[in-house]
């Protein structure tokens, strides 16, 4: 049973040079380690090696990234986070949607990575288990079983659909919820597509949660790819 | 119940949409209507003008024709007058209608009395309705007026009615097409008492005209015409209305008329009496000649003749066609039942009988023929002089071909004297039949080489020669037997018809060889012309084939982008050409020069390439002689010889735009993947750059080394140089077109927050003032490319501006646009520069310590532009600058209120 800072991680990415630093920078870090430079050697790793994560390349030169996280995602839940170029955002949305965790635009630093991979690895650790069913970071406090939030000990009112997005937030701290995702979850398949329900109860939700609204600290904004929650 | 069907039928739709749109386009036309002169259609046309006047619109009278008449002159007074042009005839200056100094002055409305009048030569039109059409055209609104006797179809019935024929006609499709038609009426009665108190004439012409023109007959007949033409009209309008409504109607092509027009001159009333009758079953109708064998001997001017009766026929709104068949009857049923055609109109002869080809036989045979066909006979007005229509080119005939004519009939002198001296030695071996034979022979051979008149003037000078020298007694006229009247006879009708028949054969042949020509050079020039590959060629191959086949200088003038004509590529020979009548030719896309309507004293014709698309150009042709262009199967082979290369220029325009695509395509591939391989090669050693020197700085500082810090500037400078790769590359994208926007609804609250948090490093030395009002409206754009705006925007204000310095944001709406500020408090920027920092590689100062790659504002203006909106910077006061951009608000998207 791998520990919160030990555990297998499989890179797949096709430059030797950027595998080179992230698997320095991991195994300094007391990860054990196995690359994988193409998407059919990085299946058959995934297989025989059962990491406990995966640090994936999007940009691959046999294949499909997102082809490959659906893959694995027919027959494990393992984490994946993947890499992507800046500006490429409906690729790192169709990897999000596919099924992967996070993301990491290049270039990316090596705290930021080992960041990731902790955040991702933890919130994996800690599925199965019960939710708390009280969240609270800054001065909010929300008890989830009881639809009651508190800022500063004040009640705050929130409408159904408003605590219902501000609860799927919660209940997956620090991971990036695609546009998609959270408009399915909240409004239903139908409204996929109907990105500007979801701006406007943001937009209410943070006049009510956050301290400064145009600068919010907790409910993070992913230009271009979706929103993430984040407690501290 | 597809006939009771209230829908309008979609053809109807369309012509009507089309209808409507023309005529949002072109001006108005006005008609003052009259029976005859002196009702008071120059009056009333003065009035309505002021009337208009007063209204505020912008009239100017072109012509008004006063007559010397002083209530009308009062009229004038206080109206702008357009100049009269002088134009030369004849020794003599006639002031005429100034069409270009109309079309340049561009009133609102425009006065043109006398539609009917015929210009003087030298004028662009021949006909003042002409340069009316071109006023309408240019969107000048007109007034002008019309008598019932200048009605092109009624001319003859008012010719017959009055005994006077006017020559100054207007097309009734001119009348009809006119937007308004206003009836000026006043009673035969009032009009001889104005007429005798010289209102109408002056008093001297008055009693004249009285006895001629203004019989109280006339003028009730003609008041009559005038008034039902006008009813018709109404009633036209009427039906017009109504079938907008829905069409009660269905158009049925049976009721459709088909006019013959033969090779007689009475036939142009045929088709008026048809054009008349198509109007009032409101059907198109058809006109067709057939040109038999026997019609193709006809005398030029008479062919010319009956071209002119088919374009009068196409003027009044026909289908027109020219068949060549062998059989006219079987040609005309022919096309009846290929198009439909219910009802035949054909002209009847009036005397019958005392011409030599009866044509009832014709009208008789199709009755025969065709039972199910409706014939209808119009009978023919023979008595009327006919038209003298080709006095000008009946000279240059006569010029050309009299040295030929004696010739020929020198040879046929000389070969019936052969014979004579041939036979004169056998005279007593061979009987006189047998040199009756030789004779006959000589006639044939005539025939044949000199056609029909040498011909007959060798059958009856045979007939002398073998009377003098063979038949006893010889050497005199006398006849000793009577038999040889017979023989005489014999021998000259013989000779008369086989010379008749040979030189038909020989004609035909002629025609056919002609035929054949043209074929040939018109196959010919479409071959060669289908392998031209360039205009160069195609012009190349026109001239030479023009040149071979019209011995004419040619040039093909060709349009630059901006639809004005380019100056010919020469090769050798081009003619003179006027560029004003070949731009003219172009814009209008009508033919010009000589014997068309335009300009025809012009030496040079000039044709439109009409291609499928639009006009590709113009064809000026000079022919050696200008009569080679009248015969009218030459012109059609010179129209034809237009079309082909028209067609060929259009091949080669597209052929070069497939081309051209073709290469943009293929360079837009080359540049997509430089660029995918540029991002990828230079993105991926940067990261790992960055990723090694700060793996090696965090070693160095674990073990406590000097060089850690070394290790933290290489990742700052690698993490430079990936910004600088990342706008070069956005910069090359954006600029190449290659940016899709990924456009949703935003908030600009939200972007901005983003915007601030990637910025939090370099805007912490910064206070910031944010100015978002909580209604802001949700905008469309592409929100990553927003926040790179906003991004790019803050970091030049945090840049250049002192540690300390506030900066804020503003957002708020104008005019269905968002309009989002970003402004500092620091030292502004240099004066006159606002628009030069917006460059690529700009920098506020030259070389600075400022880190940058300059191309942060071209990127942010970029983006702007491809949302439709602006961006502008300017400083503000008391200090400070602000760099503003505006996006296109779209209407806000709904959303449903939530229930609780």
């Amino acid at each position: 049973m791998a520990t919160e800072t030990h555990g297998t991680l499989l890179i797949v990415e096709d430059e030797k040079a950027i595998r080179r630093f992230v698997r320095q920078a991991l195994e300094t870090e007391g990860y054990r380690v196995f690359e994988a430079e193409n998407l059919q050697r990085a299946l058959i790793e995934a297989g025989t090696r059962k990491p406990d994560m995966v640090i994936l390349d999007l940009g691959l030169p046999d294949g499909d990234g997102t082809d490959f996280i659906r893959e694995l995602r027919a027959w494990s839940g393992m984490p994946i986070v993947v890499l992507s170029a800046r500006a490429e955002e409906h690729d790192k949305v169709a990897a999000l949607d596919a099924g992967a965790d996070d993301y990491l635009s290049k270039p990316f630093g090596v705290s930021e990575l080992l960041a990731r991979v902790r955040a991702a690895l933890r919130r994996h650790a800690r599925t199965g288990e019960a939710l708390d069913s009280t969240v609270q970071f800054g001065a909010v406090i929300v008890d989830l079983a009881n639809r009651r939030v508190t800022k500063s000990g004040e009640e705050i009112h929130l409408t159904q659909i408003e605590f219902r997005l501000l609860a799927v937030l919660l209940s997956h701290p620090g991971k990036v919820l695609t546009h998609r995702h959270l408009l399915r979850e909240v409004w239903g398949p139908p409204y996929v597509e109907h990105s500007h329900y979801l701006r406007i109860y943001m937009g209410h939700l943070r006049q009510k949660i956050e301290d400064n609204p145009a600068r919010p600290q907790h409910l993070i904004t992913e230009t271009g790819i979706g929103y993430r929650f984040v407690q501290g | 119940m597809a006939a009771n069907d209230p829908r309008p039928n979609p053809d109807e739709l369309l012509e009507r949409v089309q209808r409507d749109e023309q005529q949002a386009r072109r001006g108005k036309l006005k008609i003052l209507f009259g029976a005859s002169p002196g009702v008071g259609k120059t009056y009333a046309m003065l009035n309505e003008a002021r009337r208009l006047r007063a209204q505020g619109l912008d009239v100017v009278v072109g012509v008004a024709e006063t007559h010397g008449r002083s209530e009308t002159a009062t009229l004038l007074e206080g109206l702008e007058l357009l100049p009269r042009k002088p134009v030369e005839h004849r020794g003599t200056f006639l002031q005429e209608f100034d069409l270009d100094a109309a079309l340049k002055r561009r009133p609102a409305v425009l006065l043109v009395d006398e539609l009917a009048h015929s210009n003087a030569a030298g004028c662009r039109h021949p006909k003042r309705w002409q340069d009316v059409e071109e006023l309408l055209a240019a969107g000048i609104d007109v007034l002008s007026t019309v008598n019932v006797q200048h009605i092109e179809s009624l001319n003859d019935i008012v010719g017959g009615i009055t005994g006077i024929r006017v020559w100054e006609t207007v097309p009734d499709r001119i009348f009809a097409e006119a937007d308004e038609i206003m009836l000026v009426d006043i009673t035969p009665d009032d009009l001889l008492v104005r007429l005798r108190e010289g209102k109408v004439y002056l008093p001297d012409q008055a009693e004249r005209a009285i006895q001629n023109f203004f019989r109280k007959g006339n003028l009730i007949a003609l008041r009559e015409l005038a008034l039902r033409q006008a009813a018709d009209r109404v009633d036209e309008q009427m039906r017009a209305l109504r079938s907008v409504g829905a069409p009660e109607r269905v158009w049925q092509t049976g009721d459709t008329l088909l006019v013959c027009i033969g090779p007689n001159d009475a036939d142009e009333k045929v088709v008026r009496t048809a054009a008349r009758l198509a109007a009032k079953l409101d059907s198109a109708w058809h006109a067709i000649y057939v040109e038999t064998p026997a019609l193709q001997r006809l005398p030029e001017a008479q062919r010319r003749s009956i071209l002119k009766t088919l374009k009068l026929a196409q003027d009044m709104g026909a289908v027109t066609a020219t068949l060549a068949e062998q059989d006219a009857v079987d040609a005309v049923l022919d096309y009846a039942r290929r198009n439909n055609l219910g009802r035949i109109v054909a002209g009847r002869s009036t005397h019958a009988r005392s011409r030599w080809f009866p044509r009832e036989t014709f009208n008789r045979r199709l009755g025969a023929l065709a039972p199910d066909i409706d014939l209808i006979s119009v009978a023919r007005d023979e008595d009327r002089p006919r038209r003298a229509t080709v006095e000008a080119t009946e000279p240059v005939r006569v010029e050309s071909f009299r040295g030929e004519r004696i010739r020929a009939y020198v040879y046929a002198l000389l070969t019936c004297a052969g014979i004579a001296a041939g036979a004169t030695p056998l005279v007593d071996r061979l009987d006189l039949a047998n040199i009756v034979m030789l004779f006959l022979a000589g006639v044939v051979f005539v025939a044949f080489r000199f056609g029909r008149g040498p011909a007959v003037f060798a059958a009856i000078l045979n007939v002398a020669v073998f009377d003098f020298f063979f038949v006893p007694p010889r050497f005199t006229f006398a006849v000793s037997d009577v038999q040889y009247l017979l023989t005489f006879a014999v021998m000259l009708v013989v000779g008369l018809v086989t010379g008749h028949l040979t030189a038909g054969l020989r004609y035909q042949a002629r025609v056919a060889r002609y035929r054949e020509e043209r074929a040939r050079s018109l196959s010919e020039m479409a071959r060669s012309l289908s392998s031209a590959l360039v205009e160069e060629q195609v012009v190349e191959i026109s001239d030479k084939f023009l040149e071979a086949s019209f011995r004419a200088k040619a040039a093909i003038l060709l349009p630059d982008l901006n639809d004005t004509l380019q100056p010919p590529i020469t090769h050798g020979g081009t003619p003179a050409y006027d560029v004003a009548i070949a731009q003219w030719c172009y814009d209008k896309n009508e033919p010009a020069g000589s014997g068309t309507d335009t300009l025809p004293a012009s030496p040079q014709l000039y044709l439109p390439l009409k291609a499928p698309m639009r006009v590709r150009g113009v064809l000026v042709v000079e022919p050696a002689n200008p009569r080679l262009l009248m015969i009218p199967e030459q012109s059609r082979l010179l129209e034809t010889f237009a079309a082909l290369i028209a067609i060929a220029l259009e091949r080669i325009h597209f052929v070069s735009i497939a081309q051209e695509t073709l290469i943009r395509m293929e360079s837009e591939r080359l540049r997509n993947s430089l660029l995918a391989t540029l991002s990828h090669d230079l993105r991926t050693p940067l990261t790992a750059l960055v990723g090694l020197a700060e793996t090696l700085s965090l070693d160095l500082a674990a073990a406590e080394s000097t060089h850690a810090d070394k290790a933290g500037v290489i990742r700052e400078q690698a993490l430079r140089t990936s910004r600088l790769v990342n706008d070069l590359l956005e910069m090359a994208k954006l600029q190449a077109g290659e940016i899709t926007l990924r456009k949703d609804w935003q908030s600009l609250e939200e972007i901005v927050g983003s915007a601030l948090k990637s910025l939090d490093p370099v805007m912490s030395e910064h206070p910031l003032k944010l100015d978002l009002p909580a209604d802001l409206p949700l905008v469309k754009c592409d929100a990553v490319l927003m926040e790179r705006v906003l991004v790019n925007l803050l970091e030049n204000a945090a840049k250049y501006t002192e540690p300390g310095t506030t900066i804020g944001i503003h957002a708020g709406t104008t005019d269905a646009r968002v309009r989002v500020e970003v402004w500092d408090a620091g030292a502004g920027l240099p004066p006159g520069q606002e628009r030069a920092i917006f460059e690529k590689f700009a920098r506020g100062k030259k070389e600075s310590a400022i880190p940058g790659t300059g191309l942060g504002l071209a990127i942010c203006e970029a983006i702007v532009q491809a949302h439709g909106g602006r961006i502008w910077a300017e400083n503000r006061t008391p200090q400070g600058a602000r760099f503003v951009f505006t996006l296109p608000l779209d209407a806000q998207p709904t959303i449903e209120t939530e229930t609780h």
